[in-house]
């Protein structure tokens, strides 16, 4: 069987009453039954908090309520009030928690699980472009990766006109592909396939593959 | 089921919407009504009060900026108006607390049934703390306000608030001691 030191006995003392209604911090409340379990005495002591705590409650509880008066009265003042000009007061923070508060639980559970799953994809999509700009090794400037300095396999392609800019993002990232130059004359773009030089025939299978992509509308290979 | 929050219709009540107003006022009026009752023990001043505790919620909800909770800003307010009035009536208070000592020492049929149930005792000895220590046991116990929130709603420093809780839970075993239940502390 333990007991406090005085100190630390007084400290702990001091927060019973906080303790007895749980309005202590959860880590106050952990010090508080710790204490209790390790000191009879003061457990002796938190007997007496508990009562004091009931004893109030009950006396409150007897004290009635206020007659319908009060709130005729506050009303009456109320309606003698100047209207006011209702923008004016409504604070931008109350507008936001009052929205969020309009929505149920669980509207906003997907609501949330949505927009994690999109900061998700987002995440996953910049760091494959960044893994595949990476991969290429070697040597780049700090000003700009190597976009075009003539080493790899090379097509020309001109995109489909209905193909937004997010699908021809898409495309490039899902074929590992990147933009070398252009827009050229009929919109061509110059993209390179591979790091390194391919053989025609391999080279010719990529272009016939790319070619079945909705978002393609011309392809041919290219030095 | 949804309940919209304190901090909602106080929004609400700030763009004059009466029916928030309701909501707020049914949602608290009982129990800022009993601390104001408790400080000022007039039930007709605690109605008056309260009406007017609500009225500075209706005017001053715009300036509202949620650094406490909806209930510990009402009980400042409820506070305010209640020392106020104490203020104004200081007379009365002091006949209320030489009334209070007379009760005190007297053992009247009341008492005598009183002595018999320790927990209505204790209720007996709450009472007649003073207008300070029954406002820190209410604000902790009844109210459930922590440290921080009672220090806010007094306006006093978070140690304070632990020393004077534990100088009135003292003053209120002096007090039974005086009835005859010995506590044993402190």
């Amino acid at each position: 069987m333990n007991t406090l030191n005085k100190e630390t006995q007084s400290d702990i003392e001091e927060l019973l009453p906080w303790h007895a209604a749980g309005t202590l911090s959860r880590r106050d409340a952990q010090r508080v039954e710790e204490a209790l379990a390790s000191d009879p005495e003061l457990a002796r002591r938190y007997a007496l908090v508990r009562d004091e705590f009931g004893e109030t409650i009950h006396l409150n509880e007897t004290l009635g309520a206020p007659s319908a008066r009060a709130m005729e009265n506050l009303f009456a003042k109320i309606d003698a009030e100047p209207a006011r000009r209702q923008a004016m007061t409504f604070n931008f923070s109350a507008r936001v928690a009052e929205f969020f508060a309009s929505f149920s639980p669980r509207t906003l559970a997907f609501a949330g699980s949505a927009a994690v799953l999109a900061i998700l994809l987002q995440a996953g999509i910049i760091a494959s472009v960044v893994i595949k700009d990476k991969s290429s090794g070697g040597y780049e400037t700090a000003s700009a990766p190597s976009s075009d300095p003539g080493v790899g396999a090379f097509t020309l392609i001109r995109f489909a006109p209905q193909a937004t800019q997010d699908d021809v993002t898409k495309f490039l990232v899902a074929n590992k592909l990147s933009i070398a130059s252009g827009p050229m004359a009929g919109g061509l773009y110059k993209v390179r396939v591979a790091v390194t030089g391919l053989p025609k025939a391999e080279l010719a299978n990529i272009v016939k593959k790319l070619q079945e992509d909705k978002v393609v509308g011309f392809i041919a290979t290219t030095e | 089921m949804q309940t919209t929050s304190d901090e909602v219709l106080i929004a609400r009540i700030a763009g004059g919407d009466r029916l928030a107003m309701q909501v707020l006022f049914a949602r608290h009026h009982v129990r800022v009504y009993r601390f104001v009752l408790r400080l000022v023990r007039n039930e007709a001043t605690a109605e008056d009060l309260i009406s007017e505790v609500f009225l500075d919620v209706w005017r001053q909800a715009g300036k509202f900026e949620g650094r406490s909770a909806v209930t510990t800003w009402m009980l400042s307010i409820a506070r305010f108006k209640a020392l106020s009035q104490l203020r104004r009536r200081p007379e009365e208070e002091l006949d209320d607390e030489t009334a209070e000592r007379i009760e005190d020492q007297s053992d009247d049929p009341e008492t005598a049934l009183a002595k018999k149930d320790k927990g209505a005792l204790l209720r007996q000895c709450l009472t007649a703390l003073s207008a300070e220590h029954r406002e820190i046991i209410d604000l902790v116990y009844y109210h459930e306000k922590s440290v921080e929130e009672v220090a806010g709603i007094v306006g006093i420093p978070e140690a304070t608030v632990k020393t004077r809780m534990f100088y009135a839970r003292k003053k209120l075993s002096e007090l039974l001691k005086e009835q005859g239940i010995d506590r044993g502390w402190p």
